[in-house]
């Protein structure tokens, strides 16, 4: 028989609360509970709730990390929260946890909120199969296990928002699709069945929206309960525009295409070079910092560049390693 | 304790844009007595962006670099949180994907090359943290620096995805509670600043397509540091640094506030501790002036 143990130990929580009907400013309310070993954050809201104040309100549906629902935040970190177990929580923070809604500023009430612009932008990428179906088809449509296997994370995705609301993007450009919407649309992207051609990838390169304006900070890779791992979708996506002949040149496509082109010529980055083939005529804007930063040394022209050794290998490498043109 | 060594992978702006990166990192290698040799046929790490544009070129290069780690049969240690997530990304995958590790291997071939898996990748923070050990550094300070109060700044490319990064540290990191560079102040003597941005994005990667992101995301984390009373800032990574560091107008317009603090490259602020001088760490390549030495 196993001895599985049940422990228990006291937290101190501090929970957000405020009615936008009725507050003028949100509260933070203060609880100390005895939490088991056993328990998961959900159960923390629902002890809140059912044993200290009936008014405190959040969403949860299934319980089971399919829903999607019961997303919050708890000490800043987005957290499904009938997934994670109390236990990780205080061996991430320590005893005293915040627990607040995943967007303070999209507050209903207490962790509600409402995720208007979530569901706006996981709109905009046409999350659905685009396909020509044959109303009566003769054969099934055969989908191999190696297809099948290229969208299986992204599939994943329950829409609950961790991601979304954890980018820092999301925060400071209204326009931004988000992880989410990004990996909702790697997954029908990637799916062989889908017949939408460049609809979602000419709205996956448009600027402020689209892919080129990810920061890469993998938060959103960290926060995911289901291991969807948007991030590698989006690189994905960013490989698609260009294997798909979408990609057209501006600041952003340059930029990762002259990696490739300083990497042919010095193995090494030529900084000042890659800075003016992604901004062309657009270098201007930076040369005031440029100018204090070759006074203080740290601009090497191009002639001044230690070049890798064997830079043969690496030319010859480029030439026959490269997948992609533009 | 047997020598370390190890073989340095310096990445581009160290040579470059960050030279008192490449002069601090060298000055504190001396002083703890770790040999480095230079990686010098290694190629940049794509930055994350060649990545965009030729995912499996960027695989063959990267592979590339670790292969010449091996061929010195030395752990390989960045000093780039960028280049540290690249190579350690090819890394995973190539170890975890053995059909895809033979299609580069195919490539690397061609020069006489092969990616074998032998060698780790670790930044140079974990390398000082894990193999050098902080109560060893503790030792060695001459000049603590316990009259500043300093922001660590960890840099994105360090820390996250937690669970690649975790395969290389010997103490796994949080990404929302990180320690070790909270550590190495508290080992230099300094006061360690907590403030909310400081495992967040500088905004680097998208300066040149996104501006005013990436100025509001450095301006943030500037404005936190200085909310908190911190006296400097410090991070393991060069490109957080050229934001910190040289984009101080742009990121004050950005949120309207007048932001700036002088910032050190993590082996400049041990450097200090350790009691070597400001020309050695470059000090003097720094567009927001270092005005408490």
């Amino acid at each position: 028989m196993s001895t599985h143990t049940i422990t228990t130990q006291k937290v101190n929580f501090k929970v957000f609360r405020f009615n936008a009907d009725e507050d003028y400013l949100p509260y933070y309310d203060d609880y100390t509970m005895e939490v088991t070993s056993e328990e998961v954050v959900l159960d923390i809201l629902n002890r809140i709730k059912w044993d200290h104040d009936g008014s405190f309100s959040y969403r949860r549906s299934c319980r089971h990390g399919i829903c999607g629902a019961c997303a919050i935040k708890v000490n800043g970190r987005s957290t499904l929260a009938c997934k994670e177990s109390m236990n990780k929580m205080v061996e991430l923070f320590g005893s005293d946890l915040v627990f607040e809604p995943l967007s303070i500023k999209r507050a209903v009430k207490d962790m509600i909120i409402d995720k208007k612009d979530f569901w706006e932008k996981h709109d905009a990428i046409h999350p659905y199969l685009i396909s020509d179906v044959d109303e009566h088809p003769e054969h099934e449509h055969l989908v191999t296990p190696e297809e099948a296997e290229e969208l299986n994370e992204a599939d994943l995705c329950i829409q609950c928002g961790a991601c979304h609301y954890a980018c820092p993007v999301v925060e400071i450009n209204e326009d931004f699709f988000g992880p989410a919407a990004f990996a909702k649309a790697y997954r029908f992207e990637a799916d062989v069945r889908d017949d939408a051609h460049t609809l979602r990838l000419l709205e996956l390169h448009e600027e402020k929206q689209g892919v080129w304006d990810c920061v890469k900070c993998m938060e959103c890779a960290e926060v995911c309960p289901k291991d969807v791992n948007p991030i590698e979708k989006i690189t994905k996506l960013h490989n698609m525009l260009f294997r798909e002949g979408v990609a057209t040149s501006n600041v952003a496509t340059r930029h990762a295409v002259g990696f490739k082109h300083s990497i042919a010529k010095n193995g090494v980055l030529d900084e000042g070079g890659l800075v003016l083939y992604s901004e062309g005529l657009g270098i201007v804007k930076h040369i005031p910092v440029a100018l204090r930063m070759f006074v203080k040394g740290k601009i090497v022209p191009p002639w001044g560049i230690t070049k890798s050794d064997n830079l043969d290998e690496i030319q010859k490498l480029v030439k026959s390693s490269s997948t992609a043109k533009f | 304790m047997k020598k370390l060594k190890y073989a340095l992978f310096t990445g581009c702006t160290a040579k470059q844009s960050t030279p008192e990166q490449m002069m601090s990192t060298l000055a504190v290698a001396d002083k703890l007595g770790i040999e480095l040799v230079e990686l010098t046929e290694a190629s940049c790490c794509g930055a994350s962006h060649l990545q965009d544009y030729d995912d499996f070129l960027s695989l063959v290069l990267n592979a590339r670099n670790i292969a010449y780690a091996e061929k010195h049969g030395l752990t390989m240690v960045t000093i780039c949180n960028t280049c540290q997530l690249n190579t350690a990304m090819t890394k995973h995958r190539l170890d975890k994907d053995a059909a895809l590790k033979a299609r580069v291997n195919e490539k690397l071939g061609e020069v006489g090359l092969e990616y074998k898996g032998t060698s780790m990748v670790t930044h140079f923070l974990y390398a000082i943290i894990d193999d050098f050990g902080l109560d060893k550094i503790k030792e060695m300070v001459v000049t603590p620096l316990s009259q500043f109060n300093i922001a660590p700044f960890y840099g994105c490319h360090n820390i996250r995805p937690s669970e690649l990064q975790n395969e290389t540290h010997k103490k796994p990191e949080s990404a929302y509670r990180p320690t070790s560079l909270d550590d190495l102040i508290i080992a230099c003597g300094g006061m360690n600043v907590d403030y909310e941005e400081k495992n967040k994005c500088c905004g680097f990667h998208v300066e040149l397509q996104a501006p005013r992101t990436a100025a509001i995301l450095t301006g943030n984390a500037i404005a936190g540091a200085m909310d908190n009373n911190a006296d400097w800032m410090v991070t393991p990574c060069p490109l957080c640094h050229l934001k910190l560091d040289t984009q101080t107008g742009h990121a004050s317009e950005a949120i309207g506030r007048e932001v700036a603090l002088p910032v050190l490259h993590m082996q400049q602020m041990l450097g200090l501790a350790l009691g070597c001088s400001a020309e050695q760490l470059g000090l003097k390549h720094h567009l927001t002036k270092v005005n408490f030495i």
